[in-house]
């Protein structure tokens, strides 16, 4: 009979026992799961199950890990996401989800650069835990990051992007992420990494402030190589704050837009680019 | 003459620049993104950048918060 373990198929006898299975798989798993609930060595297994085998504490191997996203993803997504490398600029409320929802994906290198350190306010919205107050976002996240996924390569560059460095810091990106909180930082960067690469994708954020419809938020193509997230219209402003679901909605919208890209679709409607 | 502005055809006054169109407009460049003819225009060089019959222009407004 076919079991799934880890996810991956593997035969064994009729009436294979799950300590049978955890034996030639993994014999140092102290738990065990079938089907998405704990059970016995005991248990008698079934053609179709599908087996987790655990050792409590320990992080899964590059290969296993590997074969765990491959398992996951739609062919062919794995190898195109692993090879790739994304920018992000800004590290705050976009950018911290949009870099996570990265991470998941399992893109094989992040970029991300950020000047500003945790402050409490930034818990409203941004991917940062209590005990990271004080330090320097890119670090912070860095460190989330390697918990979700060590396999991910992440160059944290803490600094004030400017138009000098911009080239410099994100010349192997294939796609950047305009991911800052002020709209003339977000002009800056765009002008400054097309006038340099003109030929390479920019996924921008605009318009994510307050608790409007989630429906409203977009992705566009707003110029030959600008996609543009967000309802373009609602900044942030006193009595418009910036809101945790909005902005992920936003943030999202961003990490989606890149994987798109990243397979070669267009992030803003049905077809091939 | 005539352009395509956003999309759009727009009659606009002869021989001006971009940094021009923008100024007559009341667009602030530092909040702008300007795409002329598919490249995307850094804002010191819009007013060294001619606007001719039949440009397209996109103007990408930008708002804060991210």
């Amino acid at each position: 009979m076919q079991i799934k373990v880890n996810e991956q198929d593997h035969s064994f006898a009729e009436n294979a026992s799950l300590g049978s299975v955890r034996d030639r798989i993994k014999s140092d798993a102290d738990l065990l799961i079938v089907n998405g609930f704990p059970a016995s060595a005991e248990t008698v297994l079934s053609n179709g199950d599908q087996v987790v085998l655990i050792k409590r504490g320990e992080t899964p191997g590059v290969e296993e890990f590997d074969a765990l996203m491959t398992a996951r993803h739609t062919p062919g997504v794995h190898a195109t996401v692993k090879g790739a490398t994304i920018g992000i600029a800004g590290v705050g409320g976009l950018g911290s989800a949009i870099a996570i929802a990265l991470a998941r994906t399992g893109i094989g290198h992040l970029i991300i650069a950020d000047f500003d350190l945790v402050e409490p306010s930034n818990l409203n919205r941004q991917q940062y835990f209590i005990d990271q107050i004080g330090l320097p976002k890119v670090y912070a996240l860095r460190d989330t990051l390697a918990r979700i996924n060590p396999h991910v390569r992440v160059t944290a560059c803490h600094l004030r992007l400017t138009p000098e460095n911009i080239a410099e810091i994100f010349g192997h990106a294939q796609v950047l992420v305009e991911a800052f909180d002020l709209a003339d930082q977000k002009v800056m960067l765009i002008e400054n990494f097309a006038e340099r690469f003109p030929d390479r994708p920019m996924v921008t954020g605009s318009g994510m402030a307050g608790y409007g419809p989630a429906n409203t938020v977009l992705t566009q193509q707003v110029a030959r190589n600008l996609y543009l997230c967000g309802d373009a219209t609602t900044a942030a402003a006193p009595g418009t704050g910036l809101m945790a679901p909005r902005v992920g909605v936003a943030a999202h919208h961003q990490a989606n837009a890149v994987l798109r890209l990243l397979l070669g679709e267009p992030p803003d409607k049905e077809g091939k680019l | 003459m005539d352009i395509i502005f956003n999309g759009k055809a727009r009659e606009i006054q002869d021989g001006i620049c971009i940094q021009e169109l923008l100024d007559q407009m009341q667009l602030d460049c530092m909040q702008v993104v300007v795409e002329h003819n598919n490249n995307i225009i850094p804002r010191q060089r819009l007013a060294e950048t001619p606007l001719n019959n039949g440009d397209a222009l996109e103007v990408i407004h930008f708002v804060g918060g991210g």
